[in-house]
């Protein structure tokens, strides 16, 4: 089977969907000529036009209610906002209006809008281009929110998310998008809160999304080495959730640790941790532990910032404590 | 451009009259609690929706405020289905999950009121894209206040639309007040039409009191708009005759100043005596109009009276699937 970049596959996704509804267009910054801050639009702009490849200002607030307008009128629009840093400008937009629209309005206006992101830190970029905000959408009804790990995961799920009538946000790692993985050349989509066993394993489950996927995976292999058996939930959707997969992963193991790149202070881990401590409490053999990035704006220095996020050893340590070892 | 005729003219002073006995209507049920939670009446302002909304048809789109009842009647809403989503009810436009502030319908062209001062200017650009794509010469009409022009947004929206050439009518109601703050200390340049300069594009002040002159020029922004040219900044002066909301004495603004606009700008009674006045209509023709309007406001309130309330079991089995 062929492997694609991560990239790739989101502008493979694009393109099978414009091709298929002519209702479906692209708005965000530097997205014509330039292609999207990190390529993923390449050529797209000759392909489609201006009309389907919006180029805009740096007007985030607009980009985003311009996606709502349209969608609301019969379109399907892929509003971007370059860094997730940057939805702060959007965020009454985002939170007072695309979230709300269809339920406050009695199913008035349907609002088939995706908002596409990246967070994440690990690139130098500093405070304001490196957080990891899915908790902010998490926490508002009315938002799906997708944050795919895999090139598989991110073409099928954004046309998943094309052809959804809700309002999704759809949040990717900027530092997976050179990643390759095994994608078919045949269509395929997945559906919204079925989670993706990344590894089976039977000692310990571990929850995660995104980029700390990776993280975990190598720490798994550290782990088998050590014979320790790992088994890794990616959700690949944080709304809505597979409860159901991870609830049976941990009857499995009975043993759970939940890795995450945000700050652990009212992040999705330790939300997770409590469905689960509530509603399994005598599934596990230890309490719930959770990995996740430090209390801090992430600081520039290398080292500094390395040190602020979750790596491999961090999970290996948690792995071992939650099993007494 | 479109001519004003007669016919044009009584439905102006209809929708103005409409709006005004169904807000007066809706204070009184505010006052005794059957409407509850926030109430803002459009008193005052009823010819800049009669005269907007008859500058356009039903395909066209507006975009609405917090102030917004008199846009959705103008617009032709039910006023069964207004009255019974502002008392909450299951028949209500939004099923009683919105309420005064978020009446919305596609059939209407009716993109939404907003309770967020500003929060549908950046929403009309969208409209404005997708009546461009769709190159039927559709149009948007966005609605907005005086205070929302201090928000950044209306300046991201106005630039974004000018650059696209949208057809997209910025239609400012300047009723000198956001709740308390006079526009005149709020904003530098005073007019808000002169802001259309930084966007290079129309930008013209027109009586918001006197619907024949909203229709004019609104109808001429949308002739602009339907042939390509891009948005236009309408600025309608007017007053809000009441407070913020019906509870709101508006003691911040000087009596005299609110008695001159009753007296002298009122827009139902000076449309009245203007269409009396060149004999459009008779006086036996402006008491049917009272009484017929009066009637189906009567009517809308024994609708959403008896109308059954939103189902308790449905909602939670709809919390679910959110």
């Amino acid at each position: 089977m062929r492997e694609i970049e991560y990239r790739e596959a989101i502008r493979e996704a694009i393109i099978e969907e414009m091709n298929r509804d002519s209702k479906i267009f692209l708005i965000g910054e530097d997205i014509g000529k330039y292609g999207g801050a990190f390529r993923a639009y390449k050529g797209l702009l000759d392909m489609y036009g201006p009309e389907r490849v919006i180029n805009t200002p740096i007007s985030e607030a607009t980009i985003v209610g311009a996606g709502i307008g349209a969608a609301v009128t019969g379109y399907r629009p892929v509003s971007e906002l370059m860094f997730i840093d940057f939805t702060t400008l959007a965020m009454d937009q985002i939170v007072n209006q695309a979230a709300k629209i269809r339920y406050m309005t009695g199913d008035n206006l349907r609002c088939p809008l995706v908002i596409r992101t990246q967070g994440g830190a690990g690139r130098g970029v500093a405070a304001q281009h490196s957080q990891s905000l899915e908790a902010w959408f998490y926490h508002v009804p009315g938002l799906k929110v997708v944050m795919p790990s895999t090139p598989y995961d991110v073409k099928g799920l954004l046309k998943t998310s094309i052809r959804d009538d809700n309002v999704v946000i759809f949040i990717e790692h900027k530092m997976i998008y050179l990643n390759k993985g095994v994608v078919p050349e045949e269509e395929y989509t997945i559906p919204f809160g079925v989670a993706d066993i990344k590894r089976e394993g039977s000692d310990v489950t571990i929850f995660t999304y995104s980029n700390m996927v990776f993280k975990s995976l190598e720490a798994a292999k550290e782990l088998e080495s050590e014979g320790i058996s790992c088994e890794i939930i990616d959700p690949r959707t944080l709304v809505p959730l597979d409860e159901e997969a991870l609830l049976n992963s941990v009857k499995k193991t009975n043993h759970l640790v939940i890795v995450t790149e945000a700050c652990e202070r009212g992040s999705v881990a330790s939300d997770i941790s409590a469905k689960v401590t509530s509603k399994a409490f005598d599934l596990l053999d230890a309490p719930v532990k959770i990995v996740a990035g430090l209390n801090t704006p992430i600081p520039y220095n290398s080292t500094l910032e390395q040190a602020s996020i979750p790596h491999k050893a961090d999970i290996v340590k948690a792995v071992k404590e939650v099993l007494g070892k | 451009m479109a001519v004003l005729t007669k016919e044009l003219k009584k439905d102006l002073l209809k929708t103005i009259i409409k709006i005004r006995r169904f807000e007066e209507k809706t204070i009184q049920l505010y006052q005794i609690a059957k409407i509850w939670g926030y109430l803002h009446p459009y008193i005052g302002e009823e010819a800049i929706a009669a005269g907007a909304c008859a500058a356009i048809s039903k395909s066209d789109y507006i975009i609405s405020t917090h102030r917004g009842h008199g846009h959705s009647i103008a617009k032709g809403a039910d006023l069964n289905r207004m009255m019974a989503e502002l008392l909450g009810k299951a028949t209500g436009y939004c099923k009683g999950r919105g309420g005064s502030m978020h009446i919305a319908d596609t059939e209407l062209g009716m993109l939404g009121a907003n309770g967020i001062v500003g929060g549908g200017i950046p929403i009309s650009v969208g409209a404005g894209f997708s009546c461009k794509m769709e190159g039927k010469g559709r149009v948007a009409v966005c609605f907005f206040s005086d205070g929302a022009t201090n928000n950044g947004v209306f300046h991201e929206a106005l630039n974004m639309a000018a650059i696209f050439s949208l057809p997209v009518i910025y239609l400012c109601e300047n009723n000198m007040y956001a709740i308390s703050m006079c526009s005149d200390d709020a904003i530098a340049c005073r007019d808000v039409a002169k802001r259309s300069a930084a966007y290079d594009i129309p930008g013209v002040i027109v009586d918001g009191t006197d619907p024949e002159a909203v229709y004019n020029i609104v109808s001429k922004a949308v002739q602009r708009a339907r042939s390509g040219k891009g948005p236009s900044l309408i600025e309608a002066k007017t007053y809000r005759f009441g407070g913020h909301h019906p509870n709101d004495p508006a003691e911040y603004r000087d009596k005299s100043e609110a008695e001159y606009y009753k007296k002298e700008k009122d827009p139902v009674v000076n449309y009245k005596a203007k269409l009396l006045e060149e004999k459009v209509i008779s006086p036996e023709e402006i008491d049917g109009y009272e009484k017929e309007i009066i009637q189906m406001v009567e009517q809308s309130v024994k609708f959403a009276e008896e109308s059954p309330e939103p189902s308790l079991e449905q909602f939670l089995e709809e919390v679910r699937s959110i």
